[in-house]
């Protein structure tokens, strides 16, 4: 059977995998891109036109939850997908916090059984670390393993028991499993709400120190250097974070690390008025925690920026603040965000943004994505750098609507969105 | 000026001549309260709903009082045995009252942000009377409003707010209005009780009662809440009117016409003695009678911002 | 259109002296009489008959003050900022005979307020109305007992009404809507 091909002409090329950027084509045939540079004599079914436009890897988004199974009124697996590719994201690791959690091999199949049948785009799955979350007993590792799991988190919660984690992160070294830690003490955190500072005391609500973050972030650091298990640390918020991961990497401890667009685009300011859709854990810092992430991506001391897309219905939102559920959605926004904050003003180039939201979340799944270079999957997207557009409820495609950025102008567009050499959303 | 706000939500958003606006309207209503027939009609036919999800004697007949003078209606919600106990929203609590027609709704809650919240959500006016720790903006209102009736103007006085300045609401709103009209503000509070990053506001922060009364023109005692969530906040009561007790003999090295406030009800012997609380230099009942005209004032300025139509008549 | 004055300095000098005249005639030993000014301008002319009949009679006549911001019917159409002024009537009303006094009559509405205004104060035995000017255009059944002078307007006009103790100068001017100077 002919393969089907397509030819993208005239825009600016990026690929991080061989550091290409550079104005030129690229030709797919079937789900493989072929050639990328000059391919003149190419002759593809569909040409699609993309002078002015940036051409790079789809996003790999290594931190989102998709609710199903459990909340499906949040989003499902089919929604959350469909969001993701209007967001110019073909490949995201779904977190394992659903009801049930994936804690096990049984689980694992049923959402396995859930996106087969309905995922547009691909899936990747991360199991729980313990028994449902509750940081009490191992989860059955090798039983995730088998039925698909390619990390590990307890992502929502961090496990509390040191000597647990320990024994966590050897078998996840075993079993040849990333762990990804959310790292938060509860002790310190408590019922906070937002970031403790003169924020929280303006608004009279109780504050949640750094400290929660970094001091849990320290001692997964050591457990990480103990046992030599590959440690990924997720959601970055503030400047002591970045100092101990900096550190860490000083002394070659096998440890990734991940931030969200809204730890560098917005401080915990945002939160006045008592917006909760500036609510999630870890809270927004402080401006200069924000200027030490953006340091940090440009510095390659935070790896990749990753979503944490979690949606959460009205009743869960429209409600006091202090009660209202922690997290924002970012699948449509994460790309543009990046582009507005930090590529546009300067802070990151083309080629640096796209291993940060492609090629380094690929490597640290350890997956074959995020490249655009001759051979590798045809995840594509294409993206009108400059193009303005206000962020509305009515954009997004996520059955959820939460973002931190409602009301706001961003610029990035992803025009064209393909996955395995298949057009997946074109505006 | 022009009062344009729908809502009093708090003071930390209101200009100085915005606060000047209120308790110059406020005194013309004291004048109404000094008549035999303390009542004018401007707020005939309105409805005022207070809504209170926490519970309050003095706050809730206070706006009651105000409403009734002002002539409007009141109906009286307090969350037992309400359908907010079956798990109705705020939100919805809200929607359903302004369905019935209520113009003004006076929200005090135990959650900071809900009066905002609510004033969003709502066409009718919201006024808030306590949400969390957050503000109390009447409470501030009265305050100020009792001190510049005894001293003439609030610039350049020393005002002094002492006790659980972390959880206070009636501090926050105290902070903002004070510093806002020129007041040189001292906060004294134990250190575990005062709010991280404070000073940002303008004001001082000592944890020595000496030092917050030496030289004050007036200070601000908070109540003092020793059960919190269950958990004890502050070692005994009996060391806390050690420290931080408003005594007289405390008051020896204070000014002898120092203003003693109180946004009660008060814990005799525990923030303040007794003979503080019925002393000379007490102005608490005052504070309570002047909260009446603060109210109307209020009441009667958020009814004005809704409507924008010109008219000329003699 | 022009602002047009109505009447000068001298005029209202003359109009004053003459309208407190009309009361002495009407009320000769000034028994249980009280004035009532209305603010602002109104307390300008009330001040100033009373002052005349001291020169006259050596008798202070009591004199209140009233606001009647509150008791508006337009209140909540308007949606003005009010500058409410004192209202202070520091004396008995049941059983005087007050004299409500404003500067300038139209619809009839203040006057109506000021009413309603001085019945919540006690009961006095009998109101009459003074005004310097009156405009016609009553919207209700109002009618002055004393008037200084009666201008008939469109209702494209303003007029407006100045005192020296409020605005510098004595003068009464018609001025087109809209240009209102003060």
């Amino acid at each position: 059977m002919k393969k089907s091909t397509i030819l993208i002409k005239g825009a600016k090329v990026i690929d991080p995998a061989t550091n290409f950027d550079a104005v030129g084509d690229v030709f797919i045939q079937g789900d493989t891109i072929s050639r990328v540079g000059n391919c003149q004599g190419c002759h593809a079914d569909k040409i699609i036109e993309a002078k002015d436009k940036i051409v790079m890897p789809a996003l790999v988004d290594m931190h989102v939850h998709l609710r199903e199974p459990g909340r499906e009124d949040k989003e499902t697996v089919a929604s959350g997908t469909k969001a993701a590719l209007h967001g110019g994201v073909t490949a995201l690791l779904a977190m394992p916090n659903t009801n049930p959690a994936i804690d096990c091999a049984k689980t694992a199949e049923l959402l396995s059984q859930i996106i087969k049948k309905t995922a547009q785009t691909e899936v990747f799955i991360c199991g729980a670390i313990t028994k449902n979350r509750e940081g009490r007993e191992l989860s059955d590792i090798a039983g995730l393993k088998k039925n698909g799991a390619i990390a590990l988190s307890d992502d929502g919660s961090s496990v509390d028991n040191s000597e647990l984690m320990r024994k966590a992160f050897k078998a996840a070294k075993k079993a040849g499993l990333l762990v990804i830690c959310h790292c938060e003490d509860k002790t310190l955190s408590q019922d906070g709400a937002v970031n403790l500072g003169f924020t929280s005391t303006r608004l009279g609500l109780k504050g949640i120190p750094k400290e929660s973050e970094y001091k849990r972030l320290g001692r997964d650091v050591e457990l990480a250097k103990e046992t030599g298990a590959r440690v990924h640390i997720a959601h970055v918020s503030c400047k002591e974070s970045v100092e101990i991961i900096a550190r860490a990497k000083k002394e070659k401890v096998a440890i990734s690390a991940e931030t969200a667009p809204h730890y560098f685009s917005l401080s915990d300011q945002a939160v006045l008025g008592f917006d909760t859709n500036a609510k999630m854990n870890p809270p927004l810092r402080g401006k200069d925690d924000v200027e030490a992430v953006k340091a940090a991506l440009r510095q390659g001391i935070i790896d990749c920026i990753a979503s944490d897309h979690a949606p959460h219905t009205p009743n869960e939102k429209d409600i006091e603040f202090e009660r209202a559920a922690f997290g924002v959605i970012g699948l449509e926004t994460e790309l543009a965000a990046a582009i507005t904050e930090l590529v546009l003003p300067g802070i990151l180039s083309w080629l640096e943004l796209s291993k940060l939201m492609s090629y380094n979340p690929a490597k640290v799944l350890g997956i074959n994505k995020g490249k655009l270079s001759p051979g590798a999957p045809a995840d594509i997207i294409i993206v009108s750098p400059d193009k303005e557009w206000a962020v509305g409820k009515e954009r997004f495609f996520s059955k959820s609507k939460n973002s931190c950025f409602l009301g706001r102008k961003l610029k990035g567009e992803v025009s064209c969105t393909i996955h395995r050499g298949e057009i997946k959303w074109s505006l | 000026m022009r009062w344009k706000r729908k809502d009093l939500l708090d003071l930390e958003s209101l200009s100085p001549e915005e606060i000047e606006y209120i308790l110059t309207t406020a005194a013309s209503f004291k004048e109404v309260t000094t008549r035999q027939i303390k009542k004018v009609p401007a707020l005939r036919g309105k409805t005022v709903v207070n809504l209170f999800y926490e519970p309050s004697t003095r706050t809730r007949i206070s706006f009651e009082v105000a409403a009734k003078r002002l002539s409007a209606d009141v109906i009286n919600i307090s969350t037992e045995g309400s359908s907010v106990k079956k798990g109705e929203t705020l939100i919805d609590t809200g929607k359903n009252i302004e369905a019935l027609k209520a113009d003004i709704i006076v929200v005090r809650h135990s959650a900071s942000g809900a009066a905002a919240m609510l004033a969003q959500h709502l066409k009718a006016n919201v006024i808030n009377a306590g949400d969390g720790w957050h503000e109390h903006p009447t409470q501030a209102l009265l305050d100020i409003f009792t001190l510049k009736e005894k001293r003439g103007k609030i610039q350049g006085l020393k005002v002094s707010i002492i006790g659980d300045i972390a959880h206070s609401r009636v501090a926050r709103s105290n902070i903002w209005g004070m510093i806002k009209l020129g007041a040189k503000v001292t906060l004294c509070a134990p250190p575990m009780l005062i709010p991280p990053a404070i000073e940002q506001t303008g004001a001082k922060v000592t944890s020595d009662l000496d030092e917050a009364l030496k030289d004050a023109d007036a200070i601000n005692v908070l109540r003092m809440q020793f059960e919190r969530d269950g958990v004890e906040a502050f070692p005994k009561s009996s060391e806390y009117f050690k420290t931080y007790g408003i005594t007289e003999e405390r008051l020896q090295k204070a000014k002898k016409d120092i203003i003693v406030m109180h946004p009660g009800p008060i814990n005799r012997g525990i923030e303040m003695s007794s003979e503080v609380a019925d002393g000379a230099n007490s102005a608490i009942l005052e504070q309570v009678t002047n909260g009446i005209a603060v109210r109307m004032a209020v009441l009667f300025l958020v009814t004005q911002a809704k409507n924008e139509k010109k008219h000329n008549s003699h | 259109m022009q602002a047009k004055i109505i009447l000068s300095s001298e005029e209202i000098r003359k109009a004053i002296q003459r309208l407190a005249h009309q009361i002495l005639e009407r009320e000769p030993n000034l028994k249980d009489l009280a004035l009532i000014g209305i603010q602002t301008r109104g307390v300008c002319l009330a001040k100033r008959i009373q002052a005349v009949i001291k020169e006259v009679k050596n008798e202070d006549l009591p004199l209140g003050v009233l606001d009647i911001t509150f008791y508006r019917d337009d209140l909540t159409a308007i949606g003005l900022s009010p500058v409410v002024k004192e209202t202070h009537i520091d004396f008995d009303l049941n059983d005087k005979r007050v004299v409500l006094i404003d500067d300038v009559l139209f619809t009839g509405r203040t006057i109506r307020a000021a009413l309603d205004e001085i019945m919540d104060f006690g009961r006095p035995k009998s109101i009459e109305l003074l005004v310097l000017i009156d405009r016609g255009h009553r919207q209700l059944p109002i009618r002055p007992d004393f008037v200084g002078k009666n201008i008939p307007t469109s209702l494209e006009e303003l007029v407006e009404v100045k005192f020296e103790e409020t605005d510098g100068v004595d003068e009464v001017a018609i001025i087109p809507k809209g240009e209102k100077t003060d």
